[in-house]
């Protein structure tokens, strides 16, 4: 089939690029600031509120049409006021926000300190079952309003006082020096009164502060974005809008893409990818995102747990040969991981290459050795469980598997183990019935090394499913945290990220790139660190 | 007649409730849905527990059955994850998928049979060994084949058609993929037909009628034709549900939200209220097709009479 129509995507490719201009996307086509380009998108999995989006196709709305009080810069993942004025601390546990002036919703109602507070109290809140609720359990009395067992006892948390109509105070339960940073993350923008008193109609029709607002949302299939012109910030859209279109499945996105009815598709999906450079050529972009793809291991299970097993984990990790599989099967798509982080956070953010060191490196004999040492494969053979539904994750594991059994001169040492859907997958990594190395996938929440440790490796942290647990890496992390200094937090970080290296908590594979491809209509296309395209910032004609 | 009628409707009702609780005790061994919801991130404690009350999760399989029953006979099929009420989805999903049904059993019927027509009376023809060959083509060709292919031919190479089809779907942006849709059961149907047809030439009655001095276009369509339908009839029956359900593979290549695509969402959110409420409306149309067709089968042929 693909080799079949290679040359028929060249042909239209050509044919693309003569009839663009005439039949792109839908909106005029006089290369003005007021064009509308159309877009892919995937129906959002929850309900659109932004302490319950967790996902990055809703993410994507809520990064139009709000601003938080930090923003992260597109191209170095930094941290910079947006409505802040000034987040001030002078212990790192009690911070006093003042809020820019002059900043309102697209209804008109002012943004204020309240609007920050009373979102946040509802992030948390129990009663409103939101999914990123833990965002806000930094925060003191977020145990009151969301504890772990039975009913709240609270309605707001303590430790958020409005003092003043732009100013609010923020106590934390500790020490929590990279706190503001964290504040670009969508689960912290303001929101208006009317998300309380028409809950239904503003989850059919949002309401942000953003620089795009909600013109129609016809859930499952389209919401049509148009720029906000009263819009205070900055970073006013350049272009006139962007209409989301939800597509069933990516190849139908880029064959659109390929007949002038889409203008940009950020996800190319895996089998186009040889002729990505055929069909678009410089219309094309690969560029790391945070997101990296280890194996973890059940730690629960003593098979996995005894004295050998650190040098079993590091053989397996020697076993893989990363180059050969980033290249073959994902095209380049994917880097191979040399530490646990990403390359987003850049060297300043905690980005630290080849801290794996010749662990992540692929030696067949070294692999061999190790595990013979570490007293062999437990039950003499390794299963990778992944969920087959979505993600092509067959593909890279029987690669995994391939890559063990050559290494191993074995061709039992390890084998796929699929499993059906992602909720069942998920059901049962977290409920820990998983008996060999599973894989595992971050997607950053906010651009932070914090991020990429503390949430997987922290003992009985939200994501450890695993559940190693290490009484030094916990320390470390800690301490990290409550450091002032920015650049001496990073350091502490990295020695915790050895102390995973040297357990070999979790095999990092690679890390994942963005894509996207767009039509000749548009111009200055950039991929955020979170792999979701700038669209303010996109012109278009 | 009307006895029958009844007759049939009670029957109906253990296969409708035994249909769903199949689907439903399918559904549910597939796991816990929630775990699903949270991402790549577990969700934690308390608020999976709160969703899994709000989405009655909590109870015991048979219980969640037996709630759920009670309100589908209200109207009520609870909620999609998303937040939609699964009413909502089925408001716009069937249709579409009603459309895309529509315009694949009229290329069926008008294609499939005229072609089954004019192979049967002239068997052994070069235009009778064509079409069978083009049929056999057809039949062996996968769907998404056909599909992909045409999109690219006719979307991208020449422009004709959009590759996608719109929100709305009107009925001329769902004539490739309903042709698409329709390909293989209209192989099928021409090959019935011509069988059939070919069959019944051979009969006495239609000796008779041509003994007669009838023209040869009433032989063809009042005698012949009429009799040698049941069999297409029944085909045509039981397939306008296969092609409401098993949308699916169409569906996604032309990115048409129906049916097929809330199913697919459905089962990969595993939401069992999205797939059992679609799964029961489904049973409904299979169900009632099933019995038009039975009825028919009478104004086909006046010798079959219903108790």
């Amino acid at each position: 089939m693909r080799g079949a129509t290679n040359a028929g995507w060249a042909a239209c490719a050509v044919a693309v690029a003569l009839a663009a201009t005439a039949c792109g996307g839908g909106g005029d086509s006089g290369g003005d600031g007021g064009a509308v380009l159309s877009s892919s998108w995937t129906d959002p999995q929850n309900p659109l509120e932004p302490a319950n989006t967790n996902e990055v196709q809703g993410g994507k709305v809520l990064s139009m049409i709000f601003r938080g009080l930090k923003q992260y810069d597109p191209k170095t993942g930094e941290a910079e006021d947006m409505l802040a004025e000034r987040i001030e601390t002078s212990d790192s546990r009690n911070y006093t926000v003042t809020v820019k002036d002059g900043w309102t919703f697209s209804n008109g109602e002012k943004v204020t300190a309240k609007s920050f507070v009373d979102a946040w109290n509802y992030g948390a809140s129990l009663r409103n079952n939101q999914k990123n609720a833990y965002f806000f359990s930094y925060i003191e009395g977020y145990d009151k309003v969301h504890p772990a067992k039975g009913e709240q006892t609270a309605e707001t948390m303590s430790g958020l006082k409005v003092t003043g109509e732009r100013t609010f105070t923020v106590r934390l339960r500790q020490k929590f020096s990279s706190f503001p940073d964290t504040l670009g993350y969508n689960a912290f923008v303001p929101l208006p009164r009317a998300f309380y008193e028409d809950h239904a109609g503003w989850l059919a029709k949002p309401v942000g502060n953003g620089p795009y607002a909600v013109e129609s949302y016809t859930k499952g299939s389209e919401m049509r974005l148009t720029k906000w012109d009263a819009y205070p910030g900055e970073d006013a859209a350049r272009n006139g809008g962007v209409t989301l279109k939800v597509y069933t499945d990516n190849n139908t996105a880029y064959t659109d893409l390929m007949a002038g009815n889409l203008d940009l598709v950020d996800d190319v999906p895996a089998q186009q990818l040889k002729n990505v450079a055929n069909d678009l050529g410089d219309r094309y972009l690969n560029t790391p995102a945070g997101i990296i793809q280890t194996l973890a291991f059940p730690f629960y299970d003593k098979n996995w747990n005894k004295a050998g097993s650190v040098k079993v984990r590091k053989g397996l990790s020697r076993a893989i040969n990363r180059e050969q599989i980033t290249d073959t099967i994902f095209q380049k798509t994917r880097t191979p991981a040399t530490d646990w982080t990403s390359p987003v956070l850049g060297a300043d953010g905690g980005y630290k290459e080849g801290l794996c060191g010749e662990w992540c490196e692929y030696d067949a004999a070294a692999a061999k050795k190790l595990i013979e040492e570490g007293g062999g494969l437990p039950g003499g053979q390794v299963k990778i469980t992944y969920n087959a539904d979505t993600g092509s994750h067959k593909l890279w594991v029987d690669a995994v598997c391939n890559s063990i059994n050559n290494a191993l001169d074995n061709d039992r040492a390890c084998v796929g183990n699929p499993i059906g859907t992602f909720a069942d997958f998920r059901s049962k990594s977290t409920t820990q019935k998983l008996s060999g190395p599973f894989r595992a996938g971050w997607q950053m929440d906010y651009p932070l090394t914090q991020n990429f440790l503390q949430p997987l490796y922290y003992t009985n942290a939200s994501s450890n499913d695993g559940k190693w647990s290490s009484e030094e890496f916990d320390r470390l992390v800690d301490r990290a945290n409550a450091e002032t200094d920015p650049a001496k937090a990073v350091e502490m970080f990295q020695k915790a990220e050895e102390v995973v290296r040297d357990n070999m908590a979790a095999i990092p594979l690679w890390y994942q790139n963005g894509s996207a491809g767009w039509s000749e209509r548009l111009s200055n296309v950039a991929l955020n660190p979170f792999s979701v395209p700038v669209y303010d910032q996109i012109k278009v004609g | 007649m009307g006895r029958y009628v009844v007759r049939r409707l009670v029957q109906m009702v253990p296969v409708f409730i035994g249909s769903t609780l199949l689907i439903f005790l399918m559904v549910n061994v597939m796991g816990d849905p929630v775990a699903g919801l949270c991402g790549d991130r577990q969700c934690d404690a308390a608020t999976a527990a709160q969703l899994k009350k709000e989405f009655g999760l909590d109870q015991p399989v048979w219980q969640q059955y037996l709630t759920y029953m009670g309100n589908v006979f209200t109207g009520d099929f609870g909620t999609a994850f998303n937040g939609q009420e699964v009413t909502e989805l089925m408001s716009t999903a069937f249709p579409v998928t009603i459309r895309l049904t529509i315009v694949a059993i009229l290329f069926e019927v008008v294609i499939g049979i005229t072609l089954g027509v004019v192979t049967g009376l002239r068997r052994g023809r070069p235009i009778d060994t064509g079409v069978l060959l083009f049929t056999l083509v057809v039949i062996s060709v996968p769907t998404f084949v056909t599909g992909l292919l045409l999109q690219l031919m006719l979307g991208v190479e020449r422009d004709w058609i959009r590759p996608s089809v719109s929100t709305e779907a009107p009925f001329d942006e769902l004539i490739v993929p309903g042709l698409v849709l329709a390909s293989v059961s209209l192989a099928y149907i021409t090959r019935l037909t011509r069988t059939s047809i070919a069959e019944n030439r051979r009969s006495d009655y239609v000796r008779t009628a041509i003994a007669k001095g009838l023209p040869r276009h009433r032989v063809v369509t009042r005698h012949l034709l009429r009799n040698s339908l049941i069999p297409v009839v029944t085909f045509i029956g039981a397939d306008i549900g296969f092609l409401m359900g098993g949308a699916i593979v169409t569906e996604r290549i032309f990115n048409i939200h129906g049916v097929g695509y809330q199913l697919y969402q459905g089962i990969l959110r595993q939401n069992t209220q999205t797939v059992v409420g679609f799964v029961t409306v489904l049973v409904l149309v299979f169900l009632l097709c099933n019995l038009v067709v039975d009825l028919l089968y009478a104004v086909l042929d006046p010798r079959i009479r219903y108790a």
